[in-house]
């Protein structure tokens, strides 16, 4: 209870996406050594998708989270990408038809805010890499770097039909260290599950937790949180003068390298999605202040309870809201915690987003966002499946800057796609298929081919001893 | 009126417990789907509530004279659901000690009644009983034997006004001490100011289920020679007065122990010492009870059980699975559906969601039926409560919910809710502050 309360609490992280080939023009091969630049991406995405046939799924209810809902839909999936979908698309010959009446097919569910592989399971001292709680700086550290691939929490998110997840450091620290944004994929490695040209985030905190982890030696108010993180800001304002000013003309010994620096000049420059645990509408406010004050674009509030006291502030700003449909009261920055909190976001012109931030939450986002669209039309607000979808698919990879691959179904797209039982927001249906890149990955038909983690062999076995 | 019911109610404690019966008004609800639980489905039926009692349910029944009529057609009817393992109450902002009753001193506290730190104005009070939850077990935290559980009915008054009875059993936990995953590295095994280790319960099984051996034959010990301990003339024994006299219900086979296990050989073990100290025992957690689900029915022992965990969170919980209740059910177990969503809101923020851990129930095989029995009938008959809550039946508590739909969805709502006969309409915290929110900016602070 303590640790998880503690996960909960420590849920911000800013991910720097280091990116070959998206880089400044100006910035030439940095060269061994010389990796303290912007785009240098030493621990590269070695994911190739898994080998996959064309499928025709014909008669299905999508919703698309790009425009209405298509009643009586097909969707082809070809080459990994969705190559059609309407209510008149046929496929060629060689493709798997799957009969859709009564099912509903989705986009695959981006959860922007986990801690698989970094607080794996099980939850032994060895597995507890998610919080680098020596200091409250660590923008140092990448969270990838603790991400155990052979978590049993990726597999049964698959299985709840999440295909992208972005990974944080937990949020005892007011500066936690680089996300990984990762495809639900079986994978030796973490580099195997790395997505593709994914611009890395940062995760930051505000709040209660930073300050009581670090009471004894500070930052232990919230006005030394403040002061801890403007601190920072304005090292890495001058890390980042000095580096840009040696790449744009390259002459000598370069600058010295500050890993954390590294972090926050790319956090500074754009390169680097800023994602901030933070609970409370005064303090979101107070951050958006110091994001204008140093020049840099706060990506998401994460957890963001109070979030519908601002809404338009949050609008104002570009600033999404990732949210739970219900959790709360856990400890004072909680206490206001309403259902209708993503839908008042969302009605305030917002991009509001469902997060999970647990191993067991992220196995049924669906039935999370079923409570907020509930709770969104008990206070009078117009919320549709059209519209719902919404928060756990497109709005996210919006944070993620995803948003061109992943999270609707629009034609060209990566074919990250899930075929429900029903109507995804009723608490009887499950997800029967999940495709990533166009391969389906699970079936609930096929037991066997079901993935199991390297921990789960001969520890976790669902059949029947006696 | 309530109010005024309320302030009688507290200036005398005798008549505390039932305080509210007398002067809430008759009730018909017609023409729902009534499910009441502790018989067959009624299609069109109608329920009367009286004097905050039920005092009719069928088909046939007449509406009383002058009767406040509820038209709940095409509404379905249920008693009010039961969430059985919570902390309602007993800590209202987890992060703030201050806020927190839960938990007792030491690792044995037999004697720690969690009841009298209940919160009656707890904001969780009213979203609970907004999803139709009207009586809660309040489970003490902490520790080896950590203390009584109480039943509440969500009632408004005082924690005396809401107590329905208590204890109704005895909570403990195999995984205390030094090998709990929550082990204090910072307090655990150090000398106190006495010099001495400071006993932080047991620091693994063996030691567990040894120490809860002797503590029971200190018990059956003490209770035998009350007069030599008075006059000092008895041996060591395990723990204080009051510790040892909360557990001979417990030793005498009358009051039942909840164990917290969830090891498939936890379980099993647990299953032969209950037998072998001819105690009357509850397995909560239960996360691999399905693996010896037969035997756990031969031994008629009833496992408290979630259906959202399937995680292998702990080595204690490696084949957790949605199927376990199903399993159980099936094998014959008494089966009470609790929270186990993880992250520890299911105890006490979301207690209203015990529907839906329900419903999740259901996807992985229970049937509909049993699944709302394990909220309802199960936990009242497991707590010893069936008497006065849990089904709709003549003579028990008016606790009434109508719902708009399968009270497992999502998209339905409690449209009336009945505890003792009244009807509790309220805007809770939650709903006021999304009045004050719901139009940007605000128009009043």
């Amino acid at each position: 209870m303590i640790h998880r309360s503690f996960r909960a609490i420590v849920a911000m992280t800013v991910a720097v996406s280091f990116v070959c080939g998206l880089g400044t023009a100006s910035l030439a091969d940095p060269g061994p050594g010389a990796l303290s630049v912007p785009n240098a991406d030493p621990y590269p995405s070695t994911y190739t998708p898994f080998a996959g046939r064309t499928v025709l799924i014909k008669n299905a209810t999508l919703l698309t989270a790009a425009g209405p809902v298509i009643k009586g839909g097909s969707i082809l999936l070809q080459n990994g990408k969705i190559a059609a979908l309407g209510t008149n698309v046929s496929g060629p010959p060689d493709a798997l038809v799957i009969d859709g009446t009564g099912k509903y097919v989705t986009p695959g569910i981006i959860d922007v805010h986990s801690h698989m592989g970094d607080y794996a399971v099980p939850g032994t001292f060895s597995n507890s890499d998610g919080n680098e709680a020596t200091n409250p700086n660590t923008a140092n550290v990448w969270a990838e770097h603790s991400v155990w691939p052979q978590d049993p929490e990726f597999p049964r998110a698959l299985e709840g039909g999440v295909t992208t997840v972005q990974i944080l450091p937990g949020s005892a620290n007011l500066i936690g260290g680089r996300s990984a944004v990762l495809k639900v994929v079986p994978s030796r490695t973490v580099q195997g599950m790395k997505f593709p040209g994914a611009k890395y985030g940062l995760k930051m905190a505000c709040g209660e937790n930073p300050k009581r982890v670090y009471a004894q030696r500070g930052p232990s108010t919230r006005m030394g949180n403040m002061a801890g993180w403007r601190a920072a800001w304005i090292a890495a304002e001058h890390y980042r003068r000095t580096w840009d000013a040696y790449t744009a003309a390259p002459k000598g010994e370069p600058p010295a390298r500050d890993l954390g620096l590294e972090t926050l000049a790319e956090a500074l420059r754009g390169n680097i999605n800023v994602h901030m645990h933070c609970y409370r509408a005064d303090e979101m406010a107070q951050v958006i202040d110091m994001s204008k004050e140093f020049g840099y674009h706060v990506t998401a509030f994460h957890h963001a309870v109070e979030a519908y006291k601002i809404g338009d502030l949050l609008a104002k700003n570009n600033i999404t809201a990732v949210m739970w449909a219900d959790w709360g009261g856990f400890k004072m920055e909680a206490l206001d915690s309403v259902r209708a909190n993503i839908g008042l976001v969302d009605a305030a012109g917002a991009r509001a987003t469902i997060h999970s931030d647990d191993g067991v939450g992220v196995q049924h986002l669906n039935q999370e966002v079923a409570k907020a669209m509930v709770a969104a039309n008990r206070a009078g607000l117009q919320v549709d499946e059209a519209k719902a979808i919404q928060w756990m698919t497109i709005n996210p990879a919006y944070s993620l800057g995803l948003q061109a691959k992943i999270g609707s179904l629009e034609v060209g797209k990566n074919a990250d796609i899930v075929l429900w039982s029903g109507d995804p927001f009723s608490i009887y249906t499950r997800v029967e298929k999940t495709w990533i890149d166009g391969a389906m990955l699970f079936d609930a038909t096929d037991p066997r081919a079901q993935w199991r983690t390297d921990f789960e062999l001969g520890y976790v076995n669902t059949g029947a001893r006696k | 009126m309530i109010r005024r019911a309320l302030i009688t109610a507290s200036l005398t404690l005798s008549v505390a417990l039932v305080p509210l019966l007398a002067r809430a008004e008759t009730v018909a609800i017609v023409g729902g789907t009534v499910y009441p639980v502790s018989g067959p489905r009624i299609a069109s039926g109608t329920v009367i509530l009286t004097d905050g009692r039920i005092s009719a349910v069928g088909a046939n029944v007449a509406v009383p004279k002058g009767a406040r009529i509820i038209d709940a057609r095409g509404k379905i009817v249920t008693p009010g659901l039961i969430a059985a393992a919570t902390q309602l109450g007993l800590s209202e902002v987890g992060g703030e000690r201050s806020t927190n009753n839960a938990g007792s001193h030491g690792p044995i506290a037999a004697a720690f009644k969690p009841w009298y730190g209940f919160f009656s104005e707890s904001a969780y009070i009213a979203p609970t009983r907004e999803d139709g939850v009207t009586t809660v077990g309040v489970v003490p935290s902490g520790g080896f034997i950590s203390g009584q559980i109480a039943m509440m009915d969500l009632d408004r008054g005082t924690a005396t006004d809401m107590l329905l009875r208590a204890p109704v059993a005895m909570s403990a936990s195999l995984r205390s001490g030094r090998f709990d995953g929550m082990y204090d590295d910072e307090t655990a095994g150090t000398p106190n100011t006495a010099g001495n280790e400071i006993d932080n319960g047991p620091n693994s099984r063996g030691e567990a289920f040894g120490r809860l051996h002797a503590l029971l034959e200190d018990v059956r010990y003490y209770a035998k020679h009350r007069t030599g301990y008075d006059n000092g003339n008895l041996r060591g024994l395990a723990t204080s007065r009051d510790d040892l006299e909360a557990l001979i219900p417990v030793a005498n086979g009358i009051e039942p122990l909840v164990l917290q296990a969830d090891r498939e050989d936890d379980i099993n073990w647990a299953l032969r010492f209950a037998r072998d100290e001819r105690i009357r025992l509850i397995i909560a957690g239960g996360a691999e009870a399905w693996k010896i689900a037969p035997r756990i029915a031969a031994a008629h022992v009833p496992v408290l059980a979630g259906a959202m965990n399937n995680l292998p969170t702990s080595f204690d919980t490696l084949n957790q699975r949605h199927e376990n209740l199903a399993i159980l059910r099936k094998a014959g177990v008494d089966i009470v559906i609790v929270g186990n969503t993880g992250g520890g809101d299911e105890a006490i923020f979301n207690v209203r969601n015990i529907r839906y851990e329900a419903g999740n129930a259901v996807v992985a095989g229970l049937s509909h039926d049993e699944a709302l029995r394990a909220i309802t009938l199960a936990p009242a008959t497991v707590f010893g409560v069936a008497d006065k809550v849990g089904s709709l039946t003549i003579g028990k508590e008016a606790n009434v919910i109508v719902w708009d739909g399968d009270p497992f969805e999502f998209a339905t709502r409690a449209e009336h809710v009945f505890v003792r006969g009244h009807e509790i309409v309220e805007r809770s915290r939650q709903d006021q502050l999304l009045d004050r929110y719901l139009h940007l900016p605000p128009t009043r602070n």
